[in-house]
């Protein structure tokens, strides 16, 4: 019983979030556009799919991975699991190995899930033409997420400054922009933009609270904040790289003399 | 029939294996780290089963519903031609998805909290809400703002990195200036205002409007709308903590 209820919560807040969008589309298509959308009906059940999905997702979410990832973030920042003393008043960095890995492995983990990234990754594969593959896309984005969480984590620890961290994030981003691929830069971009969604900003906001709780000397409102950002700077720097680096091995290849025949006799 | 069955059940395997980093990340630390049982497994199973399956009708959902209405709608922008049209439907639909976001909602309420806290304003309910609503209006504003810059430069063509250098050297620029208990949320607030139905229908409508306009390439064009949605609200934000 508690389940259904749950479950028509959900559907109900899934709804009311779609509202405005819908009407924002329904007023332009009637006010301004003035014609039927071919296949309306398939785009009905088509949005129809989406709304149920969405919320047997969440509601799957709600039951089976938040309750679990939130425990476990308290359990692994827990002052006694860490074995720091409660007077302490300085920690080891060290101590917290395995809030970092599970920060790197969580981040990972969850950013495969994202459904926002899923959808990202298979329109820039249907328009790319065999460049860029979803799945390739979702890994470079992935470790990123692993990398930017498992130094937001180290930052809460050390306790340094968030915007400094979050600026050497953007000079790295915009030094890569110079080199990078001039078709791989917007997807890189937008891909900063989707990692952040359903699955991954419930379980890191607890984490990264936890660690603000554990740490002697954070508050929990000033530095539990900031994880997500990290979530959100450093897959633009993995896409980036891959694309750099990928392009310099092409271009490594092309210079070998075999490969030039190749190319002359195709 | 059979075929379809059989078309669901590989998307279904697909989501499974989607789903696996997570199974293995919690299970290993669960087993070997904690060295715990399983608080509820038959509950935890259960739902996992819900997220399988709402993963995979999702997927399906956004190949039938979402690409292509977001698609369709860039066409028919196109054609009409009416330039003021598309850019007050970008706004509209930037602001219209962002101002009732539940994650936003949650985060300006606790920016309220937090501002309250730190004697930034009054401290009773009253001042709180209205704190937190002025704040969800600033950042719906902002992504409005952030979807009508973004499709102007689409029909421009006009590359996004000058774009978002600049936003960033913005970012940059007034971090400082800004309250620190602002900061955080403000550059969590751009994370938090793309939601899962509005990332694919901006991006089916950029990559659509990229493809439908002469001269427009969808990888160089099409992409980077969720990209400015995400940026403009730090700056936003940051700018309300300073005035206010």
């Amino acid at each position: 019983m508690a389940f259904f209820t749950l479950f028509m919560e959900t559907a109900y807040a899934t709804f009311a979030d779609v509202l405005p969008i819908a009407i924002v589309l329904l007023g332009f298509q009637i006010g301004v556009l003035r014609q039927k959308p071919r296949n309306l009906s398939r785009i009905l059940i088509g949005l129809l799919y989406v709304l149920l999905g969405l919320t047997f997702f969440l509601v799957g979410l709600e039951k089976a991975l938040f309750p679990v990832g939130k425990a476990m973030a308290r359990q692994l920042t827990n002052p006694e699991f860490i074995g720091v003393a409660p007077d302490a008043t300085v920690v080891e960095w060290a101590s917290f190995l395995w809030v970092f890995a599970f920060a790197w492995m969580i981040g990972f983990a969850t950013t495969i899930a994202e459904p926002s990234l899923i959808a990202v990754a298979l329109k820039a594969e249907e328009i790319a033409g065999g460049s860029i593959t979803a799945w390739g896309l979702r890994l470079a984005v992935a470790l990123g997420v692993s990398v930017g969480v498992t130094i937001g984590a180290y930052r809460i620890v050390s306790g340094d400054s968030l915007g400094l961290y979050i600026m050497a994030g953007y000079a790295i981003v915009i030094t890569q922009t110079f080199f990078a691929s001039k078709t791989i830069i917007p997807l890189a971009y937008d891909s900063g933009g989707v990692t952040t969604s359903t699955v991954t900003v419930p379980v890191l906001a607890a984490l990264g609270l936890g660690l603000a709780i554990a740490v002697p000397g954070r508050s929990p409102l000033l530095d539990g904040f900031g994880l997500i950002a990290f979530a959100s700077v450093f897959p633009i720097i993995s896409v980036l790289g891959y694309d750099i680096v990928s392009t310099w091995f092409l271009r490594q290849k092309k210079l070998k003399p075999e490969n030039t025949e190749e190319e002359v006799s195709q | 029939m059979i075929s379809a069955l059989a078309d669901f059940l590989r998307l279904l395997a697909g989501s499974f294996r989607d789903l696996l980093p997570i199974i293995l990340t919690v299970a290993f630390f669960q087993i070997v780290v904690l060295q715990q049982p399983f608080p509820n497994l038959d509950e935890v199973l259960f739902g996992l089963v819900f997220v399988v399956v709402g993963l995979t009708l999702f997927i399906q959902g956004l190949e039938m519903g979402l690409f292509p209405l977001g698609n369709d709608m860039a066409e028919a922008f196109a054609r009409k031609g009416s330039l003021m049209a598309l850019l007050a439907f970008a706004f509209c639909l930037g602001f219209g998805t962002t101002v009732a976001e539940p994650a936003l909602i949650a985060v300006t309420a606790e920016a309220a909290k937090i501002a309250s806290d730190a004697g930034v304003i009054e401290g009773n309910a009253e001042a709180r809400a209205s704190y937190a609503d002025s704040l969800r209006i600033i950042v719906a504003l902002s992504v409005g703002l952030a979807l009508l810059i973004g499709v102007f430069r689409i029909l421009k063509g006009w590359p996004i990195y000058y774009f978002i250098i600049a936003g960033y050297l913005l970012v940059i620029a007034i971090t400082p200036f800004a309250p620190a208990e602002i900061v955080g949320i403000a550059y969590d607030a751009g994370g938090v205002t793309t939601s899962t139905i509005t990332v694919p229908l901006v991006t089916a409508l950029g990559v659509g409007l990229a493809q439908t306009i002469r001269g427009r390439n969808p990888m160089t064009d099409g992409f980077g709308l969720i990209a400015l949605a995400s940026l403009t609200p730090m700056i936003f934000v940051m700018v309300f903590g300073m005035v206010v």
